[in-house]
């Protein structure tokens, strides 16, 4: 029996928690996710390589709060999420048990944010350096360039949101493309409707996206888009000093007034 | 019409395609584009991926479109001056290359569409398609069109069907009357082939996994099976990635878009699984978990459609399970009914 089985198994008959999310095997070679609260469930556990999903996502789905308390399987992207859903008032500390995957295979438990904190400190979060990579070309570009490159991307895009509903940090019960009494956004998948789409959620990610890539991993039209939401992290960065899903009680950069922010932005 | 059997090259199919382009009909055909491969219009035989098992989202596309004009308007100081689109104006089209699964998705299409009052925008679109399907050399494990009455080689919704029998030589089946007209123009590159020639050997073998009269009677009998429904669904996460794709969703939403002076009414594809889709003005919405959602959808191909147009909303092409973000596999779920006993 895994280690992994063993402690959810724990974690079940002690009533630590009702429900872990975790991952099992999926159709051809893919994984996905379980929600274990039977000891059959648990048997189908797994945890490999390709176990990659950001799981945190179902954290903010009615039905899935409504197993009780909850366990996650974290990967550092999942952690992330947590504190930024932390600090966006979604989550409570110690809500949620997380226990997180480690590279070796071993598991870490947390039980408060603190130590999600601590430990986010010294783990890599970056971009991983293909992405790094396409981020460089595509800064490299020039604004034309990728102008062409974006409405390419674009148009394949069939406006099918399964961007926005893997995005943990898509969590608004009410996105406001969904609103169109006025139309805000275009609501049709068209080549102004599709920008304007991704323009915005862009805008609305920047600064809380954790680069987990489910945005992208999700998309039927293979549209990289999580590079859009990558791109901003540098500049939030640069000019705020902020980082997203590294606090529990981080004060969202675009919505903190702080006297001595620049205002060269102003014209 | 009695089906007429003939035999084209390899060879000349870029010869084909020359002929199509130089009549003036626009073709439709898989294209790659990176990892996903679109319908598209095409120019040239090179253009087409032939070897794929299916393209990332249906055929269903070149009568459906995601988004569509059906109506321009004027605001004037004397009311509103409305100018419809005539469906009449569109074009003779020639779908390529498309799969079984996607042409007789289009017999749902018909049927759904076909309901008084009916829709124009659609079946002139779709009366103007002359649908040339390849049948499958090869299917993979999402497929599953011999449980749901289809097959690698099934001809229904197609006007010809084209199956590659050795290197050199593709199969040609004359189905329908419009085909026998397509068929027509490119008399001088087939020849007749013999009566003997067994296409079974030359398809994909797709196993039976279900029995669909059982999943139908047995899906029509779980409307209240909340468990069920919550238990398959737990993982969905209510996009509309397996409504876009899938060849036979049809549902629709209509947009205006209008500045001060004018505006355009849009039909746009809409999805059940999107939460949106049934929320009233009132703030009720009476699918309100996306349990709920996902019942609708297995209800609306396996119960719904059998019950009220006579077919099974659903051809078994699996893209729905290829393209969801999370891995609802429609098969599984529909193997899973069929072994339940209802009590
Ligand atoms: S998942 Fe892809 S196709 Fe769907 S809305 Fe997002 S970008 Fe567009
Ligand atoms: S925008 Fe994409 S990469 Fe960023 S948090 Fe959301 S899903 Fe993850
Ligand atoms: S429901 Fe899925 S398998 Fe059935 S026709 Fe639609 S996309 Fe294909
Ligand atoms: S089944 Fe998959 S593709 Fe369909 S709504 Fe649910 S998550 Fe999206």
């Amino acid at each position: 029996m895994s280690d992994l089985i063993k402690k959810v198994t724990a974690l079940l008959n002690d009533k630590t928690i009702n429900a872990f999310i975790g991952y099992e095997k999926g159709s051809a070679n893919r994984i996905r996710a379980i929600f274990v609260r039977t000891e059959d469930q648990v048997q189908k556990l797994i945890l490999n390589a390709s176990c990659t999903q950001n799981l945190t996502g179902y954290l903010m789905k009615h039905e899935v709060k409504k197993l009780g308390k909850l366990g996650i399987l974290a990967n550092v992207a999942a952690l992330r999420s947590i504190m930024q859903l932390a600090s966006e008032f979604q989550i409570k500390d110690g809500e949620v048990y997380v226990l997180f995957a480690n590279a070796d295979g071993s598991l870490t438990e947390f039980t408060d944010f603190k130590s999600i904190e601590t430990f986010l400190q010294t783990t890599d979060t970056g971009i991983k350096s293909e992405e790094q990579e396409m981020i460089a070309k595509l800064e490299a570009m020039t604004v034309n360039e990728r102008w062409l490159f974006w409405n390419k991307e674009f148009e394949k895009c069939i406006k099918c949101y399964a961007c926005r509903a893997a995005c943990p940090m898509c969590y608004c019960h009410r996105c406001t493309t969904d609103v169109n009494q006025p139309q805000w956004i275009p609501v049709a998948s068209h080549e102004l409707g599709n920008l304007d789409y991704h323009l915005m959620r862009a805008m609305h990610l920047a600064g809380r996206c954790v680069n987990c890539g489910e945005c992208a991993t999700a998309c039927p039209m293979d549209i990289p888009l999580n590079l859009l939401t990558y791109q901003l992290i540098s500049p939030i960065k640069a000019t705020f000093d902020a980082t997203a899903g590294m606090k529990a009680d981080a004060m969202y950069a675009l919505s903190t007034y702080k006297p001595d922010d620049k205002e060269n932005f102003i014209i | 019409m009695e089906k007429q059997l003939k035999i084209l090259k390899y060879s000349d199919l870029s010869k084909l395609i020359e002929k199509f382009r130089s009549q003036g009909y626009p073709v439709l055909a898989p294209v790659r584009k990176g990892k996903v491969v679109e319908i598209e219009q095409v120019q040239s035989l090179d253009e087409i991926a032939l070897d794929v098992l299916l393209s990332t989202q249906s055929a269903k596309k070149a009568a459906f479109p995601k988004v569509e004009k059906v109506l321009e308007y004027t605001l004037e100081k004397s009311g509103t001056k409305q100018f419809p689109v005539d469906p009449a104006d569109y074009k003779e089209t020639i779908l390529f290359g498309v799969r079984p699964c996607d042409a007789s998705g289009f017999k749902s299409l018909d049927a759904i569409f076909g309901e008084e009052p009916k829709d124009q925008f659609y079946l002139e679109k779709k009366g103007k398609s002359t649908i040339i399907s390849f049948s499958c050399p090869v299917a993979d494990e999402y497929c599953f069109c011999t449980s749901v009455g289809g097959g690698p080689g099934n001809t229904a919704g197609s006007d010809l069907q084209f199956t590659g029998i050795s290197k050199e030589e593709i199969l040609v089946e004359i189905l329908t009357e419009k085909g026998e007209k397509l068929a027509a123009t490119f008399a001088d590159l087939l020849t007749d082939a013999g009566k003997d020639i067994d296409k079974s050997k030359f398809l994909a073998d797709v196993k039976v996994v279900f029995d669909v009269d059982g999943v139908v009677e047995k899906t029509t009998a779980s409307f209240n099976n909340t468990a069920l429904w919550l238990e398959q669904s737990l993982r969905c996460i209510g996009c509309g990635a397996c409504a876009f794709v899938c060849p036979t969703c049809a549902c629709f939403d209509f947009q205006d878009e209008q500045n001060t002076k004018k505006g355009v009414r849009l039909r746009l594809w809409d999805s059940c699984g999107f939460s949106l889709f049934t929320l009233h003005t009132s703030g009720h919405n009476p699918r309100e978990v996306q349990s709920q959602r996902w019942r609708q959808r297995i209800m609306h191909k396996f119960a719904y459609m059998p019950e009220q147009l006579h077919v099974v909303g659903c051809e078994g092409c699996g893209r729905c399970s290829r393209a969801c973000p999370v891995d609802m596999n429609i098969k599984e779920h529909l193997t899973a009914i069929g072994e339940k006993v209802i009590v």
